[in-house]
């Protein structure tokens, strides 16, 4: 049996979503660009749909949302973007260890060309303490980057009082919810982030497209473009609208049933047990974590090895755009982990599509596995 | 009611036999490329494998292609990406995904020159670039005219200079025959949607040993220069128009021309006065014509069953004529008049016939109004 439980990584489109982006390929294919018929009027309908039905989903006005190819690009558009327009305001970012590439790097490359970066580390359960956020502002910070939710081991970060905290200060809040979108009520103005990255295919829609949250308002929050060109997404973000794209986007963002949620949380928890009943298995991370989410170390057991003996599951271990790399977690790492138990631990994320014989089947293959392969490391000794 | 598209160069639809290569990349094939079980190291060499039939096309090795969400951001990488001080040059005639990173480069204090074009809209060649160029971007063709660009007799003159030379092949590809290693160019913007892929992908040709920086930084996505998850579905889209972009280069651009040249024979016949826009080697698809006494506006939305554009923006206050045009020398009040017709694919010799037909009636019907206003 094929079991896929990699829904970090990427999950499959919805095929609702797939349906609601065919016509936009062939039949419809106007350019939302185009004023001067309605080809070009049909298509613009289409993505300002879709635009709505996200702002719907985050409690936003849709002319708070800038289409973007992805959360990465979202994620440099938000720190790098924010940086560069707002040296007036200052030159300081605060982020986390255990932040996603996208903002790691977006910062580190920041800090070439002359902004100053803190990067806080996270409470051992990979939670962020508001309090170290609000010791690390300074008169200069222009911008905290915390994610709303880990890729890794799901956590979920204390936004609503990093906000809270940040926006004594004056300072803005950026949210990577990339993880979030599946499992998660976003709401804008229950929990007021300034700037929030989205990816849709994290939540059963295409790749290819994300978006960035900007809030309005005074003081109006500036963003300097990555790209320049024809002025699309109000300047901030200029290349012809992926429509398909955007509508299967505007299609999974109004397909979210919170009443799903739990369903995925039983079958997260029924995976979780089972391996606990093997022993000498721990969870990593906080008890507040995605609903999908489950991350274990297995004592004797190298995550790699597990994998290979294991190939009709779906797992990761580490997050898949740095699986490339034989190095274990930097995430695990950063929440202090030391290198064996980060090399034995195990993402596994639930979604919308596993059924509960997959989490049984998955349960007994996994077990026998492991059993095996700590049979075998017996042997050796 | 018939209703007829040509504004290909707008963008084109995606081919059904392209939707068929990717339709399994959304729901069955979703997996992540840079995941290692097997559904990622499959989807893994799905792209592989368009990165091989997009190179194939521009005469390029596969490890010189770097997959982008659109021909801007293949632009905007390249310009930027090559830019480490020095002197910028650009044409009068660049698509904005060219002018305006130029122009932000300039606004941080690059040197920026822009090329002349003449009366038929080709850019004029100097004799030399200025010894400090350190980028060179100009189009391969035009996306208002269709004007062919002498990018190779550019491309020397810049390299002469020391400078890396981006061309941006955004309209040409899959129209005429783009050779990277002919145009002797460095980098080279490719857009999907212009060559029946779908929008939201795009590539960038990067030749072996040119060094870029990012744009987008993050995890080490297409050797670091552009990160994020693939859209593996649109990147194998993209695959398989180059390829069959490829496979009846000759033939379509040859059937294009034959129609484009009937359209211009009947507007000849049916409007007095009308002109083209654009002479010299053309793109086979591309007729731009000024019509006498009327907007192109105007008359394009006197035939609302015809896709066709201006080359002009509409701005909030009133019309202003295509900068395109006006770099040519053609006075505002004829710019205005303007409409691009580009033809694809699946356009028919009965399409032609029939919106040569729309236009002659439609400026019949507002023309003599015009001039009895203006008189
Ligand atoms: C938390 C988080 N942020 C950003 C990203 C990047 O998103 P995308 O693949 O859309 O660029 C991911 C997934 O890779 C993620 O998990
Ligand atoms: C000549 C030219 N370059 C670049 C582009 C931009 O490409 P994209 O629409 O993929 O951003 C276009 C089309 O809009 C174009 O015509």
């Amino acid at each position: 049996m094929d079991v896929y439980l990699d829904n970090h990584s990427t999950t499959p489109c919805d095929p609702r979503v797939l349906e609601a982006m065919l016509p936009w390929f062939t039949a419809q294919p106007g350019n939302a660009a185009s004023r001067s018929h309605k080809w070009g009027y049909a298509a613009r309908t289409a993505t300002e749909q879709a635009r709505g039905q996200l702002a719907e989903r985050l409690g936003c006005s849709p002319k708070e949302l800038v289409f973007t190819s992805g959360a990465t690009e979202a994620d440099n558009l938000a720190v790098l973007g924010v940086l560069r327009a707002n040296r007036a305001r200052g030159n300081h970012l605060v982020t986390v260890a255990t932040e996603h590439k996208a903002v790691l790097d977006a910062a580190k490359h920041a800090t070439t060309e002359g902004f100053e970066v803190t990067v806080l580390a996270p409470e051992p359960d990979g939670t962020v303490d508001p309090a170290a956020v609000e010791a690390a502002l300074t008169d200069r910070t222009v911008l905290v980057s915390v994610m709303w939710a880990n890729n890794e081991v799901g956590t979920l970060q204390p936004i609503e009082r990093i906000v809270e905290v940040c926006h004594a200060r004056d300072v803005w809040v950026h949210t990577d919810a990339a993880q979030a979108l599946s499992t998660c009520a976003l709401d804008v103005r229950a929990v007021p982030v300034d700037l929030m990255s989205l990816s849709a295919h994290k939540a059963y829609g295409p790749k290819g497209v994300g978006a960035l949250y900007v809030r309005r308002g005074r003081p109006r929050i500036a963003v300097e473009p990555l790209q320049y060109g024809g002025g699309h997404e109000r300047g901030m973000r200029s290349g012809t609208l992926p429509v398909p794209l955007i509508v299967g986007f505007g299609a999974c963002a109004a397909l979210f049933d919170p009443s799903e949620v739990e369903r995925v949380r039983g079958l997260r928890d029924t995976l979780r047990d089972g391996l606990l009943a093997v022993g000498g298995v721990h969870v990593n991370g906080s008890a507040h974590r995605l609903a999908g989410n489950l991350n274990v170390a297995i004592e004797g057991v190298e995550a790699e090895a597990l994998m290979l003996g294991c190939r009709d599951i779906a797992m990761s271990s580490g997050s898949a755009c740095t699986s490339e790399s034989l190095e274990p977690s930097y995430v695990l790492r950063a929440m202090g982990l030391d290198r064996d138990r980060a090399a034995s631990s195990l993402r596994f994320g639930v979604g919308r599509f596993n059924t509960e014989a997959e989490i049984a089947y998955a349960v007994e293959k996994l077990t026998a596995k492991i059993a095996e392969l700590r049979s075998m490391a017996h042997l050796y000794e | 009611m018939t209703v007829i598209y040509l504004d290909h160069n707008a963008t084109t639809p995606v081919l059904p036999e392209v939707f068929e290569a990717m339709r399994p990349w959304f729901v069955e094939r979703f997996a992540n490329p840079s995941s290692s079980h097997p559904a990622g190291v499959e989807a893994r060499a799905a792209i592989d494998r368009a990165r091989a039939e997009v190179a194939a096309l521009i005469g390029a090795r596969p490890n010189e292609i770097v997959f982008t969400g659109s021909g801007t951001e293949a632009s905007n990488l390249a310009i930027r990406g090559a830019f480490r001080g020095g002197r910028v040059v650009i044409s009068a005639v660049e698509h904005p995904a060219t002018r305006e990173p130029a122009l932000h480069l300039q606004r941080q204090g690059a040197p920026l020159t822009v090329l002349g074009v003449d009366g038929s809209g080709a850019i004029v060649v100097p004799d030399a670039l200025p010894s400090d160029t350190a980028v060179l971007s100009v189009m391969h063709a035009n996306n208002e005219t269709g004007v062919l660009q002498p990018v190779r007799a550019l491309a020397d003159l810049a390299h002469a200079a020391g400078a890396v030379v981006h061309a941006d092949a955004a309209q040409s590809l899959g129209k005429v025959p783009v050779d990277v290693g002919a145009l002797g160019v460095d980098l080279l913007t490719i857009a999907g949607h212009k060559l029946y892929a779908p929008k939201g992908v795009g590539a960038l040709y990067v030749r072996d040993g040119v060094a870029l920086q990012p744009v987008i930084r993050g995890a080490g996505h297409e050797r670091g220069l552009r990160p994020g998850t693939e859209n593996v579905a649109g990147i194998v889209g993209l695959g398989a128009a180059c390829a069959r972009a490829g496979a009846d280069l000759d033939a379509l651009s040859a059937r294009l021309e034959g129609q484009r040249e009937a359209l211009w024979a009947r507007l000849r016949d049916g409007v007095p006065g009308v002109a083209r826009n654009g002479a010299g080697a053309v793109l086979p698809n591309t007729l731009n014509v000024r019509f006498p006494g009327v907007s192109g506006n105007a008359l394009l939305a006197a035939c609302p069953d015809l896709a066709a554009s201006t080359g002009s923006a509409c701005h909030a206050h009133g019309e202003s004529a295509s900068a395109v045009l006006l770099a040519m020398g053609i006075p505002e009040p004829d710019a205005l008049g303007a409409v691009r017709l580009s033809l694809g694919r699946s356009t028919t010799d009965a399409d032609v016939a029939e919106a040569a037909a729309m236009l002659v009636e439609a400026w019949n019907r507002l023309h003599p109004e015009v001039s009895h206003r203006s008189r």
